[in-house]
């Protein structure tokens, strides 16, 4: 199992200390802490995390989108989308995880950090593409992974698995026809959440 | 005089020097790159939205079909981040055969890049020295999981099963005598360690045999000695992770600074490079190969002299033996709630990593306490690497580019996910 030199008791009190009011909250769970800001405060909150000399995060590993609408089967009350960065500190060895609420559920909007990790160039542009979260600042937001001229973001929770369109080649007109998905969607295992304790687990 | 212009060049998506299917869209002033935008996703399958809809224990095998060429480094940083949430304990055989087959793949993908990286910048011969070697590795992967590639050996808890007793042997055939199939036998007669013992005690030679032929050769070092240079602060700011990262003389391992399974058990150097050119890290890579050995060679001495179990005997998450499971009621169950339902993980989320070949390969996991991920999200090296295409590129010759795209270690299994 992963495990990080500093103690995360003492990571956790750092980043507390180190972000002050800017933190929603600061959390450890599993030896992993969890910082959530505010979008406004975002920007000014990541750059402390990289230049404050108790965090020094220095690497931007990830970023991601991620939606919340589905979460544990429930309607979900708070904001749908959040991205969620992981920062790697390499002098001081230490990680953080920063989550950020979209505060618009029908225009996700979030400020890029593409001005204090180049990392986040393409993690952003993937977020993008995948969750539609537009990033305020970033200078080259085109799609990355999906199809040239593709509609809709496939992560999000209400896009189908099969998607909305499958594609043939057409013999006759000689040209790659779009058309819509002609397969059921079929889930073989259902999804399901258990009650608490169920058959003695956890 | 004519007027000169910039203009575009469309390399790939059908192009061998592309690792796949690259698509690099690169604006020329004569032959020196102005700017360099890759143009990815034409791999991309959607695993992590496929994972929100199977089992936990159903995604395994997209593990290994993202970097397919160091497949069990995959799997496991997918198992730890799953042990994470249930919080169970993997037995410590398991984890000595983790680590070797871990390293087995280091080997693998290593020579795998040596192989097509060599053979981008003029030298075919090694693309040919490489494979023989990963031929013996994949005969390794065969003898303990009964597939040369897509191994899906790693389990949450464990591994799938112990390191077999006889090694699988080459038939007589039309086109090979018994006395050549008697040659190629001759390290197969013991068990699966002895094998990997035997090849342990080769390789060495074996990388030898590549540095005379690539490092002090005056082709090899013109096409990358001073190549894609990256200072360590760029480094680090450009998201480099593994011999990317140590290649730019940054001592960064994870197998070192934040060891998981056994890593602090067993002896090895990390390799450093200095001016972070594409010779640089091919010298860090190569020296990682022999390190690699050394780790192996102390996991096989390890695993003989300990005998275990290899999977957890938690069967909430991991079945139990076969044979039990046609007399026990309760193992019956335990099996058919396993392979149907899968195995419910508790609400929260992780981060798990791993050094990958190719540098840092985490999964970050979601779990909302259903028995299918709620996200997953994959950490790919090779993708933060590819970003930083149009920076390293800028500058440099057309011909340079392709020594880039091979310093990068791509494969857009990963990539493009």
């Amino acid at each position: 199992m992963t495990s990080v030199a500093i103690r995360p008791e003492e990571l956790r009190d750092h980043i507390a200390q180190a972000l002050g009011a800017l933190a929603r909250s600061v959390t450890l769970a599993r030896g992993e802490v969890t910082v959530v800001v505010a979008a406004d405060q975002y920007l000014q909150a990541m750059q402390l995390l990289r230049d404050a000399p108790t965090c020094r995060f220095e690497q931007l590993i990830d970023l991601c989108g991620l939606d919340y609408s589905a979460y544990a089967d429930r309607v979900n009350e708070g904001p749908r989308y959040a991205v969620v960065s992981h920062l790697l500190s390499v002098s001081l060895n230490q990680r953080v995880r920063v989550r950020v609420f979209c505060p618009q559920d029908d225009m996700p909007v979030v400020a890029s950090v593409t001005g204090l990790w180049a990392s986040a160039a393409w993690f952003e542009r993937e977020a993008f593409d995948l969750f539609g979260i537009v990033f305020e600042g970033h200078n080259d937001l085109r799609r990355i992974l999906t199809d040239y001229g593709f509609i809709g973001h496939p992560f999000r929770k209400d896009f189908p698995l099969s998607g909305h369109v499958e594609m043939r080649y057409d013999a006759d007109q000689r040209r790659v026809m779009y058309e819509p998905v002609s397969i059921e969607p079929r889930e073989i295992t259902p999804r399901i959440i258990r009650e608490e304790n169920y058959g003695g687990l956890h | 005089m004519a007027e000169i212009k910039n203009y575009s060049l469309n390399l790939g998506p059908q192009h061998p020097a592309a690792h796949g299917v690259l698509r690099l869209v690169l604006e020329l002033d004569g032959e020196v790159v102005q700017r360099a935008d890759p143009h990815i996703g034409l791999l991309h399958r959607g695993t992590e939205k496929l994972a929100e809809h199977k089992t936990f224990l159903q995604s395994l095998p997209y593990m290994d079909r993202l970097d397919y060429v160091s497949m069990m480094c995959n799997e496991h940083a997918y198992c730890l981040a799953i042990e994470k949430l249930l919080g169970i304990e993997v037995p410590l055989r398991a984890q000595y055969i983790r680590v070797m087959f871990s390293e087995i793949t280091r080997l693998l993908n290593h020579l795998m890049w040596l192989g097509s990286h060599g053979n981008d910048c003029g030298s075919s011969t090694i693309l040919i020295y490489t494979f023989r070697e990963r031929e013996d590795l994949f005969d390794m992967y065969e003898a303990v999981s009964g597939a040369r590639m897509h191994a899906a050996y790693f389990r949450p808890g464990g591994v799938y099963r112990d390191l077999p007793d006889s090694m699988p042997q080459h038939q007589e055939s039309r086109i090979r005598s018994a006395k050549a199939v008697q040659e190629r036998n001759a390290n197969r007669q013991g068990s699966l360690l002895d094998f990997i013992e035997d090849f342990t005690r080769r390789f060495p030679g074996y990388v030898d045999e590549y540095e005379t032929l690539l490092t002090d050769n005056r082709i090899w070092k013109q096409r990358t000695v001073g190549i894609g240079v990256v200072t360590p602060e760029r480094a680090l700011n450009l998201g480099m992770t593994g011999p990317m990262l140590r290649g730019s003389g940054i001592a960064w391992d994870l197998r070192k600074t934040q060891p998981y399974e056994v890593y602090d058990r067993v002896d090895f150097d990390i390799p450093l490079g200095k001016t972070g050119d594409c010779y640089d890290r091919y010298l860090v890579r190569v020296q990682e190969m022999r390190e690699s050995n050394r780790i192996i060679k102390q996991c096989v001495d390890w695993l003989r002299a300990n005998p275990g179990p290899v999977i957890t005997d938690n069967h909430k998450v991991a079945p139990p033996a076969r044979d039990r499971m046609k007399f026990g009621m309760e193992d019956l169950i335990h099996h058919f709630k396993l392979f149907s339902e899968g195995f419910h993980v508790p609400e929260g989320e992780a981060y798990a990593a791993v050094e990958h070949p190719k540098g840092e390969f985490g999964i970050y996991l979601v779990s909302d306490g259903a028995n299918k991920p709620y996200r997953m999200k994959i950490r790919a090296p090779g993708f933060a690497h590819l970003a930083t295409m149009d920076e390293m590129a800028r500058g440099h010759m057309l011909a340079d580019v392709i020594a880039i795209i091979g310093t990068m270690d791509i494969v857009f299994g990963e990539i493009d996910r």
